[in-house]
């Protein structure tokens, strides 16, 4: 007789998993024409896994075998993830269908690819860890590529499969190292063999290294970071929108799952490598964009400097870290989606443009959204009292705490640099001649979730308690 | 002599970094990355065999049959960008791959 293990813990990835291929079902079935049918279907299939994640928010439970976690710290990152691809899907639909990518085949690889990202932030074992991984990059390799007939987006699907693998590569020679050196693969097993009093194995300490190049790549962190700005400008605007938010909350909540439950007992062997990570990725994401003329390129790097400052939470090595980065990237969410938003809507006549003089005297031609970029601008920047200035304050408070000083001095520096190229954005669309006019359909899918994402932007200082206690709540999870 | 542990890693090792060599240092064909990766994703698996046999646990056995299954969808979904990427192109050689740059 064999014993099934507990299922309901992994309730929302079996919801998501068995909806996908319902939806592909229905996709074959009703042809090129379902794109809308299926993707509002996806987006209610992405919020009823955010819901199945609620019941057993407060409880750690452990199933299959050890393999798979469910604790709040995974269910704080789940429901921003899955929001997170919920929205994207909101406003690309019509993108895809201006752009003529009219294939239902859009929404499904997204809900895949959320699958697998869920996967990662449960897994607690290293194979559970690679195949969420893999699950998830396949998917987005695909989707990278999906603008098939341009060569714009299919070298950057090429680009990014090519480094994604690589990466792979390097994560699974290190888990094979790690495995090796400990005897097993489960994150307990390895915490408890190298929590001995000798010193730690050098080839555990090899392997560790090798995963975290391999994780490196996947938050896209600096010196791992060379493909993110092809992949960024070359793939169509709605998947840049969905590779800022989604992928990089996973990769990151995995990070975090990684140091803190497999390797807590030599924190100080990892904490260097992530402070070197930490501050070249705010060094290069905030001079590296200075001169950039495509909005997506220049995003790209921003998304690079705020991985830096999410890495300096994950340094400090302290429940005040971890709960600094999970309020970190509820905003990161938030401001990301909202900006994204209106770069899908920059739209003339002739097609969509993605070049910052496009910009020019928007504030004349069209004011609210002028007036919303430029929020989700300052936010970026840090500037109070916006969302974006609470993000970095945590992160720098727990770093300071933990005698990292130096580390948050780099970061304010490094955020003073890239407020200049945020606000040369806002200074393109308030202070320079009009250009042509945009075009004013946007659609009320980007028009509702620019609105939302600008006003949780705004507003974030007014009730900012509901997410910090969650975010503590979270992190206390990883420290039992 | 015997043949020990560290004979199979120093050949995974060996063959690993030919695989991360073959990425970076071939200027020719995109055909020849994808076998550096999955050179890379083999030298993994004789590892992970290895390790497997001298711990006398069954894991590492596990862990590579799983490799071997994302590696060949890896290698479809590899392939198939390869085709779409020609079919816009006309071409795969590794120095064409450079529209986008800065």
């Amino acid at each position: 007789m064999i014993e099934v293990p507990a299922l309901l813990p992994a309730l929302p990835e079996i919801i998501l998993a068995i909806g996908a291929l319902a939806l592909l079902m229905l996709g074959v079935f009703t042809g090129e024409k379902s794109l809308r049918t299926v993707s509002a279907l996806a987006v209610l299939l992405l919020l009823a896994a955010a819901a199945a994640v609620l019941p057993g928010y407060r409880d750690t439970v452990v199933t299959f075998g050890g393999m798979f976690v469910s604790d709040s710290f995974g269910g704080f990152c789940k429901i921003l993830i899955l929001l997170g691809s919920a929205l994207s899907i909101i406003i690309s639909v019509d993108y895809l269908e201006r752009e003529n990518l009219k294939r239902f085949e859009y929404p499904v690889l997204i809900v895949l690819a959320t699958l697998g990202m869920l996967m990662m932030v449960s897994s607690n074992d290293l194979i559970a860890l690679y195949i969420g991984l893999e699950t998830q990059s396949l998917a987005l390799y695909v989707m990278a590529a999906f603008s098939r007939d341009s060569a714009r987006s299919t070298e950057a699907g090429l680009k990014y499969f090519v480094l994604g693998a690589l990466s792979s590569g390097m994560l699974l020679y290190g888990s094979s190292l790690i495995y090796g050196f400990t005897g097993g693969t489960s994150f307990s097993l390895i915490a408890a063999a190298v929590s001995g009093s000798g010193p730690v194995p050098i080839g555990v300490l090899l392997g560790l290294v090798f995963v975290m190049a391999g994780l490196a790549f996947k938050v896209s962190a600096v010196p791992f970071h060379m493909w993110t700005p092809d992949v960024y400008e070359g793939a169509p605007t709605p998947v840049t929108a969905f590779f800022a938010v989604a992928p990089k909350i996973a990769a990151m909540a995995l990070l975090v799952r990684t140091m803190f439950g497999a390797f807590p007992e030599i924190s100080d062997q990892w904490q260097q490598i992530l402070v070197f990570l930490s501050i070249a990725s705010m060094v290069v994401g905030a001079v590296f964009a200075i001169v950039q003329t495509n909005i997506k390129r220049l995003m790209a790097y921003s998304s690079i400097g705020h991985v830096g400052y999410a890495l300096m939470g994950v340094a400090t090595g302290t429940p005040d870290g971890v709960k600094s980065v999970l309020v970190y990237l509820a905003i990161y969410l938030a401001m990301n989606v909202g900006a994204f938003a209106l770069i899908i809507a920059m739209r003339r006549k002739d097609g969509a443009t993605e070049s910052i003089a496009d910009l020019a005297g928007l504030s004349r031609t069209r004011p609210a959204m002028a007036f919303a970029l430029a929020i989700f601008m300052f936010s970026l920047a840090g500037i109070p009292p916006l969302a974006g200035f609470f993000g970095k304050f945590y992160v720098f408070i727990a770093a300071i705490e933990a005698n990292l000083t130096f580390l948050a001095v780099i970061g304010a520096l490094a955020s003073a640099v890239s407020a200049f190229y945020y606000l040369r954005i806002v200074k393109v669309m308030y202070f320079d001649e009009p250009a042509d006019a945009f075009d004013v359909n946007t659609g009320r899918g980007i028009t509702a979730v620019a609105t939302v994402s600008a006003l949780v932007t705004l507003l974030f200082f007014v009730f900012p308690a509901p997410i910090v206690g969650a975010a503590a709540y979270a992190a206390q999870s990883l420290f039992q | 002599m015997t043949i020990g542990l560290e004979n199979y890693l120093i050949v995974a090792a060996i063959l690993f970094t030919l695989g991360i060599f073959g990425i970076f240092l071939n200027r020719k064909n995109v055909i020849i990355i994808l076998m550096s990766i999955e050179l890379m994703l083999l030298a993994v698996n004789i590892n992970l065999v290895a390790f497997s046999v001298f711990l006398g646990n069954l894991i590492g056995q596990v862990f590579a049959l799983f490799v071997l299954t994302v590696a060949a969808g890896e290698a479809a979904i590899g392939l198939a960008i390869l085709v779409i990427y020609f079919r816009n192109r006309g071409t795969i050689a590794v120095e064409d791959i450079s529209q986008m740059k800065g």
